[in-house]
């Protein structure tokens, strides 16, 4: 006897449930990559109108040749003790005025946080990869100093209050709260970082 | 009564396929919304340095990107072993840098035209002799907040 009305239906409300499940079980586990890297201002082209005086004292030279070795305050040194060398330097508070400084208090070095300048200089020939080295060293001889005085006075590391601070998801009644706190140590040892224009020889 | 007994062991019923259509939309939407779209195909080597004091770029709506490298395999025999630098789908001189910010910053919408990044994508193998002139170039046309790209990782592994 042939078949009269077809067989009967399976109950497919539960499929929607199932999709559900599915889209957020994938909205969960995706990641969209973003990109990340060391975050620099370039200096402005027209030159500050007074010209400043800046004592040599404050300024810590850094020289790349073109074989990739550095010259640090006249002198030969390693890439591996250029971060040290670089705290002891910013950390120096040569004339007292630094009451947070645990440095040496070498009169012939950086008078103050706020005045000591890292001045960057290559060659054209340096590699690239070398050169983002010894940046990379150098913005970590602030992060140092600045996650020191960021624990001392929050209890927490700069560079997460300033990731914290930047993410866009972090609510906005936190990072109001968090702008003052990543503002006030910024200003403890802000970053100085001078690049003059590379020389040709 | 024999009308009644349509109902036999064994018989199979049929799936429903009327939800099938949301499924698909929803598919659909899920890759249209997690979808980045790459905009430029990269013809120079792209390998980045490692950097451990990183930050995140967030808001790729505001960001302006700059590759440089050596010319991929296929384009060696054109462009040569070099270094050069890659805007959207071609090689670019030096020159052509300014321009070439100046134009994107005009695509963007007003409120952003002044909160843009630059991000300079560049090969470990490059010379710093043209990051320095791409640097002058940004100057020049007051892009000055730029990020160099890099791989999170060992910064000291670069140097081998």
């Amino acid at each position: 006897m042939p078949r009269r009305g077809g067989p009967p239906e399976v109950n497919a409300g539960s499929m929607a449930d199932i999709a559900f499940l599915l889209l957020i079980f994938f909205l969960v586990t995706t990641t969209i990559e973003t990109d990340a890297g060391l975050d620099r201002m370039l200096p402005p082209m027209e030159p500050p109108e007074d010209n400043v005086v800046i004592k040599q004292k404050n300024i810590f030279t850094v020289n790349i040749n073109k074989n990739g070795q550095l010259l640090v305050e006249e002198e030969l040194l390693d890439l591996k003790n250029l971060r040290n060398a670089a705290m002891e330097f910013l950390d120096n508070g040569g004339d007292g005025t630094c009451n947070y400084c645990k440095g040496a208090r070498d009169e012939s070095s950086s008078d103050n946080p706020s005045k000591a300048i890292i001045s960057l200089k290559n060659d054209r020939e340096t590699k690239y990869s070398t050169y983002i080295t010894v940046q990379n060293e150098l913005v970590g001889a602030y992060n140092d100093l600045r996650n020191r005085e960021a624990q001392r006075l929050f209890n927490r590391k700069f560079t997460e209050m300033e990731a914290e601070y930047l993410n866009p998801e972090t609510p906005s009644s936190v990072r109001e709260e968090l702008k003052d706190k990543v503002k006030q140590i910024q200003d403890l040892f802000p970053q100085k970082l001078s690049e003059a224009q590379t020389s040709t020889n | 009564m024999a009308k009644f007994n349509k109902k036999k062991d064994g018989d199979l019923p049929a799936v429903s396929t009327a939800s099938l259509p949301d499924i698909v939309f929803m598919l659909l939407f899920f890759f249209m919304t997690v979808t980045v779209m790459k905009d430029s195909s990269l013809m120079v080597d792209n390998i980045l340095p490692n950097a451990s004091e990183i930050k995140k770029l967030e808001k790729k709506d505001r960001v302006i990107y700059i590759y440089v490298g050596k010319p991929t395999s296929q384009y060696q025999k054109v462009f040569g072993t070099e270094p050069k630098i890659q805007l959207n789908d071609k090689f670019a001189n030096v020159s052509e840098v300014g321009d070439y910010i100046l134009q994107e910053r005009a695509k963007k919408p007003q409120e952003l035209q002044n909160v843009l990044t630059t991000a300079l994508k560049v090969d470990k193998n490059a010379n710093m002799g043209l990051i320095s002139d791409i640097k002058q170039q940004l100057r020049e046309v007051n892009a000055l907040k730029i990020n160099y790209t890099t791989f999170e990782g060992d910064a000291f592994r670069n140097l081998q």
